[in-house]
């Protein structure tokens, strides 16, 4: 008999006033009884509508079915089946806007809490040793990929499973790209990303660290070293400004400066090296995740007042709704329709305020949200010592500058083939932000898959030939 | 793990080491820097390529102990390892088809200068060196400067080795008695590199400076290096770290400079006493 609550079985969480001022995981996820009353939700439709919106197409139905049934293993690997890091994805993933949104149970009540149930099926078999999995002989043949974030993880990942040699190649000193310097601890701890990165080292996948294709070695030079075939899976890594007055006044960041202080570089504890900023008050400018992210770890590391400075409204901001109502709970201060048109300093260039001016929402403009316009007159002062901007990002050119043939757009995005994901360039194929722009964490573990397909037939066919 | 492999003390206030980071070694160009971490906890602090040697896969890195993590680097030795050491980063120097060159290095900045002095003296140039100081104890590299320059001068504040007076005072003397030159690369402190890029101005010399501002991954990530030239803004770790010194806009980039000069200066008292062994009372 399924359970006909209309609600989810909740999730426990930190109090709002108290995780404000640590690190730790604010969702605490769900205990073994918690998991198999909310499993009970599901209906097991035959037309499985839920797995269409899963973009690396979990088996949603069956491994739910397993934790209804308490068999927790097998719910796990029908996971693993088609997804490589559930335990990020059941953190980090829009589930409101893919799986969840077309849950039947939705149409009344909410829909089947899928994305906790990933959570704990994946962070449930990380309590036990990794076991080696079920792969394919090895077949020899190298190839690599370039970013160890989530796109390149799981190319690498499904490349291991066919046979292939894999060797990640990664700009930073860590493995994990945006799970490691963009995604705080508090939303998804760093020893999670850890461990789903052992399990790949476990297939097989070496990583390199340090090594940045286009400075440390080029394209060309990884194709005369052996490489079969390459996956740029390097993201969208460079900072967007506003081009504003005083931008460059001490106490202004990029939130991917900010947050590779905080996440990467341990800014906020004690035994680490790496400085940061006291603020008083500050201003996010920026209405994304990343947004709120910045705002929050601001609040974290001791700022009084944080505010999130939107030019837009509430129901334009690209933030989950979850993201928007946990920072909400946690005081940050949101002043939306609301512009900076200037940073403002101390005689000696300290950020001292933020000279704003109130928008209006005029006609929809091109991404089909209402366009923001200055309001006359509008113009106000905010008194804050620190500002972050968190516009979005752009990817980097390292890569595309130092390849030639490697055909990029006006965004400087890499162009790939919609069904081969292969650029310009023979044997190269490139997926995840440095192909779409900034989006999310498994839009990127998507393409992943698909280029590492793309990769076995593209190798498979020129061996053939030959 | 980068270990190594040698260690000179050439002041008591600068480093030199030989470090074992062959693909780096195979690669770097003069003006490119690298990154390193001396440990887990340990910053991403950048560096300026002094020299390479491709065939034993060796990179030469000078530095000054100015920070807990300089600090620690120091107080490494031979054999040792660090945890990280990346690159090559940054735009190569444009030292192509220049014929007389003055290549002006103030203390550290000797250690990035004179990699390009060699490269030009190498390929033909007639290159004149003003090395500043602030006092005798304090000169580096003095052989390796003559050996690569057609002249090299000198210069400490106080009078006690060389001539007395900053590299400036050098420079003008040299430019009024009519000395033409193709291009004036200044390295050293921002101020150094500030009043040279005042004093060839009126003489339109191509004037190239070297700026090392705070970053954190050196591969245009974060836009903490960010400077201002000519009204516009760049990036120092991938547009950089050569710029157009008659464009820079150094009185911001001292203020960036300072920072984390408070929270520095705790960190290397911090270090500095456990090195010592103190407990914090000492």
């Amino acid at each position: 008999m399924p359970n006909m609550s209309l609600k989810k079985v909740k999730m426990r969480e930190q109090a709002p006033d108290i995780r404000n001022g640590n690190f730790n995981e604010v969702a605490l996820g769900y205990t073994a009884e918690e998991a198999v009353e909310e499993a009970a939700r599901c209906l097991q439709c035959k037309n499985r509508p839920c797995t269409v919106g899963c973009p690396v197409s979990v088996k949603i139905p069956e491994f739910i079915s397993k934790i209804a049934a308490g068999e927790f293993d097998k719910a796990i690997d029908i996971i693993k089946e088609t997804n490589s890091l559930p335990a990020v994805c059941g953190r980090v993933c829009p589930q409101e806007s893919q799986c969840e949104a077309l849950c039947v149970r939705g149409r009344k009540g909410e829909p089947v809490a899928i994305g906790r149930l990933e959570r704990f099926a994946a962070d449930r078999s990380m309590e036990k040793p990794a076991a080696e999995r079920n792969t394919a002989p090895k077949n020899g043949i190298k190839v690599g990929i370039i970013g160890a974030g989530p796109a390149g993880l799981t190319c690498a990942g499904d490349l291991a499973m066919m046979g292939y040699d894999v060797t990640i190649f990664e700009a930073l000193h860590v493995a994990g790209g945006v799970l490691v310097y963009g995604i705080p601890e508090f939303r998804l701890p760093k020893e999670i990303v850890r461990r789903e990165i052992d399990n790949l080292k476990i297939l097989g996948v070496k990583i390199e660290c340090n090594f940045i294709v286009g400075k440390t070695m080029t394209i060309d030079e990884l194709f005369e070293n052996g490489y079969q075939a390459l996956f740029i899976g390097s993201g969208a890594g460079l900072p967007k400004f506003m081009g504003i007055k005083g931008e460059n006044l001490n106490g202004v960041y990029s939130a991917n400066e900010f947050l590779t202080r905080i996440n990467l570089m341990n800014a906020y504890r004690e035994e680490y090296d790496t400085p940061i900023k006291d603020f008083t008050r500050v201003a996010v400018v920026g209405g994304g995740n990343v947004a709120m992210d910045a705002a929050r770890c601001a609040k974290r590391i001791g700022a009084k007042e944080v505010y999130i400075v939107y030019r837009r409204g509430m129901d334009e901001m690209p933030a989950r709704r979850e993201e928007i109502h946990h920072a909400q709970e946690e005081g940050i201060i949101f002043r939306l329709l609301s512009n900076p048109v200037e940073i403002l300093g101390t005689e000696d260039g300290w950020v001292r305020g933020m000279r704003c001016v109130e928008m209006e929402l005029g006609e929809p403009d091109q991404s089909g949200r209402r366009r923001p316009v200055p309001k006359a007159g509008g113009e106000f002062e905010m008194e804050v010592d620190g500002v972050i901007m968190a516009l979005g990002t752009s990817p980097n050119p390292l890569i595309s500058s130092t390849t030639e043939g490697l055909r990029i757009n006006r965004h400087g995005c890499v162009e790939v083939d919609d069904k081969t994901m292969m650029t310009s360039r023979p044997g190269v194929f490139a997926g995840g932000d440095a192909v779409t722009g900034a989006a999310t964490v498994i839009l990127a573990m998507g393409a992943g898959k698909k280029a590492a397909v793309a990769m076995d037939q593209y190798i498979k066919a020129k061996n053939k030939q030959s | 793990m980068y270990r190594i492999v040698e260690k000179r003390v050439l002041n008591p206030e600068v480093k030199l080491m030989k470090i074992e980071a062959p693909l780096v070694a195979a690669k770097a160009k003069p003006g490119q820097f690298i990154i390193f971490r001396v440990d887990n906890v340990g910053e991403r602090i950048p560096l300026t390529i002094a020299d390479t040697d491709p065939e034993r896969g060796l990179v030469t890195v000078i530095f000054q102990e100015v920070g807990a993590s300089t600090m620690k680097l120091g107080s490494l030795n031979e054999g040792d390892f660090i945890a990280d050491f990346a690159g090559p980063l940054g735009t190569a120097s444009h030292l192509d088809g220049l014929k007389k060159v003055c290549v002006i290095g103030g203390g550290l900045g000797c250690a990035i200068a004179y990699p390009q002095a060699k490269h030009l003296h190498r390929s033909g140039a007639d290159v004149d060196i003003i090395a500043g100081f602030r006092t005798k104890e304090l000169v580096i590299l003095e052989d390796e400067m003559r050996e690569n320059s057609s002249r090299l001068y000198v210069m400490t504040d106080d009078g006690s080795y060389g001539e007395k007076g900053l590299v400036t005072a050098k420079l003008g003397e040299l430019l009024e008695s009519g000395e033409k030159y193709d291009a004036v690369i200044a390295i050293g402190p921002l101020v150094m590199m500030k009043f040279v890029s005042l004093a060839t101005k009126p003489y339109g010399i191509k004037t190239i400076v070297s700026m090392n501002p705070i970053m954190v991954d050196g591969t245009g990530m974060c836009g903490g290096c960010r400077v201002t030239v000519g009204g516009e803004m760049k990036f120092a770790c991938v547009d950089g770290p050569d710029f157009d010194g008659h464009l820079v806009d150094f009185d911001e980039a001292i203020r960036r400079s300072a920072i984390y000069r408070a929270q520095e200066r705790e960190a290397a008292e911090k270090h500095a006493c456990r090195l010592r062994g103190g407990d914090g009372n000492a």
